[in-house]
């Protein structure tokens, strides 16, 4: 593989569908971390409820709009069911405990008695093709870009339909946090108590935040379903979480478009790192490779955080006010 | 000052009833483990003038605080705020009542400018509610609240400071920051959580002005202190604690000559830098 | 950390955990276990087996691929062996209409060929069975959902009586000493994880690492030739290092910048799956053995089925579990350590070397990690994600006990072992590991501090 075309894979990957999804669930996270100051590992458990919830309107001849109100009505739903009891504790609690609830999602959804519904371990297959997700592309079939970068007229839909997503999602996070109450959101990050004293309500505030992040968070899950038109348990384990963690940091937490920013950053790197590795060492088996590519995303999340906490969007003199 | 002057009939006694009281304190216990932190019987807050709460380091005087604004669970007790029931309310629905808050370390949100700070503390803003956010009816609202904030930084000297992060701020200037946003937030009574407290005498003094202006504003205002001297400039009423307990009430010059209240201070070892502090 | 009431029911904890310990174990010398029970599988486990098919032997008997279809063998053990019952028609049908029909051969194994993937229903004729065969759920001969994803699935009908609910009392009994034993393991690899908490505030996600430290570390010595036995001081000396290494060259420095516990977090999972992956590139994607897990059967201790080595786990884990508790009460360190968790700046201020205190508890932290992951791998085996796999359990167990407290994450560490074998009982064994979370999320809504934390103090 020439060094250009592992540039237009990275480009293809950054600017495609895996830039889009994880720049919508970023964007759900940033608001919760960012923004509000939550430490919600358990972002994960809200993508899954998107993703079931259009896996699970497929199987039963339901509509895609039908896919898409069960899985934000789940994440809604999920998100009150957590939040209202954890976001009274302290952080670490919240850290701790949203991890275990996306867990349990993920182990009920694999569990053999809920196979009816969920399709056990062997997840539901098929089901852009039942939710008629690609029937309206009106784009030619055919591949669209120059050489190696290139898409073809399904991964332009989906395109489409995901970066919209995040286009109206990112919009509706830029309202919000430039108005009165995105100011309480970031007073609540900064001191709880000091919001409290002059008089917020902060439990609602933060439930507001997280029950909205997750629900953007869950949009994505759908999303990805909908791309690859199969859900299985699998996919929905902790250490996504920590890669959407990446990215918001990436891009610049508690900024407008650093989740944007940090999911393309990320795929690009990401990309040309696996290009590399694939260019420089034929002999190891694909497990070997997958695992050199997430010690390194572990030790750059590393670096990132105490080099540059900011991310490439934030700004130093925020950060640095933060620091005290 | 009438409301001071009101006080000039009330005799120096423990639990005195005093005209028209601000807060009202029953029966409020908080332990901790087995220890009983706060046990005062009863204590009225008078309207309209400066109340100090001192004593030694461990008297409960911060715990007590915590528990009358909301922060802290009593154990047992009622106290009521302007005649309404205030034990068990959440500190910000206190707040909203008008008994806003400072904090002994002071609590300025560092990655947020000074303006927003102040604007944070507003008390009408409907731009606050999750869907009305969407809707820009909010910027009257906040140019209103803006207007206001900008002539409290003013007062305050920190005007020029609107758009700083907090953060860039000394010492000193957090803390008129701190008492600015408290204003903001329209309050009929201010609790100071030692205000003085690691504050050089030039700005100790810039800040006694302040909270004498608000008092002269018509405010009530309740605050914790070490400082003798401070007390005794300043205060029309003082309220001193010791191992939980009151253990006298009264103006300054009761105060000073009270043996309770010197025999409390001494028989505390001091080691600590606060000075002017009564060793 | 230091109150009479946690001492107390620590205290009462620790009596009841060695006598669970020590009653099963003098049971056993007294009656001198009879030689014939040792390493035998039970005959009810026997004949379970003896019934099992899967997609090999589905493809032997059907001499070749299956292609798209449902598949299975219609077995009941009758009378001690197996018996497949031939000539049975099955039916397959999709939204009530049959797609495909298979007949039984005579090893009872049928194969329905079918035109796509998707829900199935599935059905035999009761009336059609050979004597002697009758299905465990009379209603079951017909199976409503067949999911087909991934070109064929099997499809089981239940022969026979379902001897899967039938339990003694020393089922439960074993179970639980099992959950104790799984608790134990937990409690002495999870006590660091709140020692650390305590003293720095960070909650340390690469803890898990630490506990696969151990585990690997042993078995790579263990495979150079290393008696077993030898070779877990020597791990454990090698996970303290570990963790004193952790403060000296990556957490001290981060507190001397003073970057947030929040942020600190974050570093700590980016630490977390670079050290696992590692892990996996070096020691493969495989779990393995020790020496020492090998030639271990199920005896029977009085009413335990418990193996040798699990005797000795738990005995290792209650003498490391009393000493650390005794070194955190009684000595100047563990004063020190204690006053640092209270609060480090007084203790800083009178005289404590907190970042000395610090490392100290870093390094125990490693070693009792190490400890825990060569005792995990001894009960269930070494693996590159053996902490990982640990981690969710153990944070669960120290938030169940209070953060930061010590007691609390020994306490909370034996509920949620126990807990969690338990369970397996009553519901879905699929759900054992929710319910041991859904506890700890029900005990956070009642007593938000966790059982020995204390309510948060302000001012």
């Amino acid at each position: 593989m020439s060094w250009l075309s592992i540039l237009a894979l990275a480009v293809q990957a950054a600017l495609g569908f895996q830039g889009a999804s994880y720049a919508l669930a970023a964007t759900g996270l940033n608001l919760k971390f960012g923004y509000t100051g939550l430490s919600n590992f358990g972002h994960v458990g809200f993508l899954l409820v998107g993703a079931y919830g259009m896996a699970i309107a497929a199987d039963n001849g339901w509509s895609i709009w039908v896919g898409f109100a069960l899985g934000i009505g789940a994440a809604v739903v999920l998100g009150l069911l957590l939040g209202v009891p954890t976001l009274r504790l302290r952080g670490d609690y919240l850290a701790i405990v949203t991890i275990a609830a996306a867990e349990i999602l993920r182990l009920v959804a694999n569990a053999r008695p809920s196979e009816p519904v969920t399709g056990g371990s062997s997840g539901i297959t098929g089901l852009s093709g039942k939710l008629g997700f690609f029937e309206p592309n009106f784009i030619p079939s055919g591949s669209f870009g120059i050489g190696d970068l290139s898409f073809n007229s399904r991964q332009l839909w989906s395109m489409l339909w995901t970066w919209g997503a995040v286009l109206v999602a990112t919009l509706l996070v830029r309202a919000l946090v430039r108005s009165p109450w995105g100011r309480v959101l970031r007073a609540i990050r900064e001191d709880e108590d000091a919001a409290k004293a002059l008089g917020k309500n902060v439990v609602v505030f933060k439930l507001q935040s997280f029950v909205l992040g997750g629900t953007i968070g869950a949009l994505a899950g759908a999303f990805i379903a909908l791309d690859s038109g199969a859900v299985s348990p699998t996919r929905w384990i902790a250490p996504l979480t920590f890669a959407i963690y990446t990215v918001v940091i990436l891009g610049g937490a508690g900024t407008i478009w650093g989740p944007i920013v940090g999911a393309v950053a990320y795929w690009f790197v990401l990309d040309v790192v696996d290009g590399v590795l694939n260019n420089l060492w034929f002999d190891v088996s694909d497990t070997t490779a997958g695992a050199v590519r997430l010690a390194l995303m572990g030790v750059g999340l590393m670096l990132l955080m105490i080099f540059r906490p900011q991310g490439i969007l934030g700004s130093k003199k925020e950060m640095l006010a933060g620091a005290r | 000052m009438p409301a001071s002057g009101a006080l000039a009939s009330v005799p120096a006694e423990v639990g005195v009833a005093k005209p028209d009281p601000v807060l009202v304190v029953n029966g409020v216990e908080r332990r901790y483990g087995g220890l009983l932190a706060v046990d005062v019987d009863h204590l009225e807050v008078p309207r309209g003038v400066i109340t100090a709460l001192i004593g030694p380091n461990g008297a409960g005087k911060t715990t007590f605080f915590n528990l009358l604004c909301g922060f802290d669970r009593a154990d047992a007790g009622r106290w009521t705020f302007e005649g309404e029931q205030a034990d068990g309310v959440k500190p910000h629905l206190l707040a909203r009542r008008g008994m806003v808050r400072t904090f002994q370390l002071t609590k300025t949100l560092a990655r947020m400018t000074v303006l927003d700070n102040m604007l944070l503390a507003g008390r009408d803003q409907r731009g606050e509610g999750f869907f009305r956010a969407l809707v820009p009816t909010w910027r009257a609202d906040e140019a209103a609240n803006r207007e206001r904030a900008l002539d409290l930084l003013g007062r305050f000297k920190l005007d020029r400071l609107a758009d700083e992060y907090a953060a860039g701020l000394s010492g000193g200037q957090r803390k008129l920051l701190e008492m600015a946003r408290a204003l903001m937030a329209d309050p009929t009574l201010v609790m100071l959580d030692e205000p003085m407290a690691g504050v050089n005498p030039a700005l100790t003094q810039s800040l006694l002005g302040h909270v004498t202006a608000l008092r002269d504003e018509g405010l009530s205002i309740l605050f914790v202190e070490h400082d003798m001297d401070v007390i005794m400039t300043i205060s029309d009423w003082v309220v001193c604690m010791a191992e939980g307990r009151v253990i006298a009430e009264g103006r300054p010059a009761d105060i000073a000559g009270n043996p309770t209240v010197i025999e409390a201070y001494l028989g505390i070892d001091h080691g600590s830098s606060t000075t002017g502090e009564i060793r | 950390m230091n109150l009479p009431a946690v001492s107390r029911s620590l205290r009462v904890l620790l009596c009841l955990v060695a006598l669970a310990v020590l009653w099963p174990a003098g049971a056993a010398h007294a009656q001198d276990a009879p030689a014939g029970d040792a390493g035998e599988p039970t005959e009810a486990e026997e004949t379970a087996e003896a019934c099992t098919f899967g997609k090999a032997q589905a493809i032997e008997a059907n001499g070749g691929p299956l292609g798209p279809s449902i598949w299975g063998r219609l077995c009941q053990v009758i009378d001690g062996a197996p018996a497949f019952a031939e000539g049975v028609e099955v039916v397959v049908s999709q939204d009530g209409e049959e797609v495909a029909t298979a007949t039984t051969d005579e090893g009872g194994v049928f194969v329905a060929t079918i035109p796509e993937n998707g829900v199935y229903q599935v059905a035999i004729d009761p009336e059609t069975l050979p004597d002697g065969f009758s299905l465990t759920d009379e209603d079951r001969a017909t199976l409503e959902r067949i999911r087909v994803n991934l070109g064929d699935q099997q499809a089981i009908f239940r022969f026979g009586e379902d001897t899967r609910g039938q339990r003694d009392a020393s089922d439960y009994l074993t179970t639980m000493a099992k959950g104790l034993r799984l608790g134990l393991i937990l409690a002495v690899a999870a006590v660091g994880l709140s020692l650390v908490f305590g003293v720095t505030g960070l909650t340390n996600f690469a803890h898990a690492e630490l506990v696969t430290v151990g585990g690997i570390g042993a078995f790579v010595l263990n495979d150079a030739g290393v008696p077993f036995w030898l070779t877990v001081p020597l791990a454990v000396v090698l996970g303290g290092f570990t963790g004193v290494a952790n403060d000296r060259l990556l957490w001290r420095p981060l507190r001397a910048r003073r970057m947030a516990l929040l942020s600190m977090m974050v570093v700590s999972i980016g630490l977390s799956t670079a050290a696992r992956n590692l892990f996996q590139i070096g020691f493969g994607p495989e779990g393995r053995r020790y020496t020492a897990s090998s030639g271990q059967f199920e005896r029977a201790y009085g009413p335990f089925r418990l193996t040798p080595n699990d005797l000795l786990i738990m005995a290792i884990c209650v003498v490391v579990l009393i000493a650390m508790t005794v070194l955190l009460r009684s000595t100047r360190l563990g004063t020190a350590i204690r006053a640092v968790a209270d609060n480090p700046d007084l203790a800083a201020s009178s005289g404590i070397a907190v970042n000395r205190i610090v490392t100290v508890v870093w390094g125990f932290s490693g070693a009792l990690a190490a400890l825990g992951g060569i005792l995990y791998g001894l009960s269930v085996n070494v693996s590159f994600d053996m902490g990982f796999v640990l981690l969710l359990s153990m944070f669960a167990a120290v938030v169940l006990g209070g953060l930061g407290n010590a007691y609390g994450a020994i306490l909370g560490a034996v509920v949620i072992g126990i807990v969690q074998e338990t369970s397996g009982l009553f519901v879905d064994t699929a759900y054992k590991f929710v319910v041991a979370l859904a506890v700890l999320i029900i005990v956070l809504l009642v007593r938000p501090q966790g059982i020995l934390g204390q309510r948060e103090r302000f001012g």
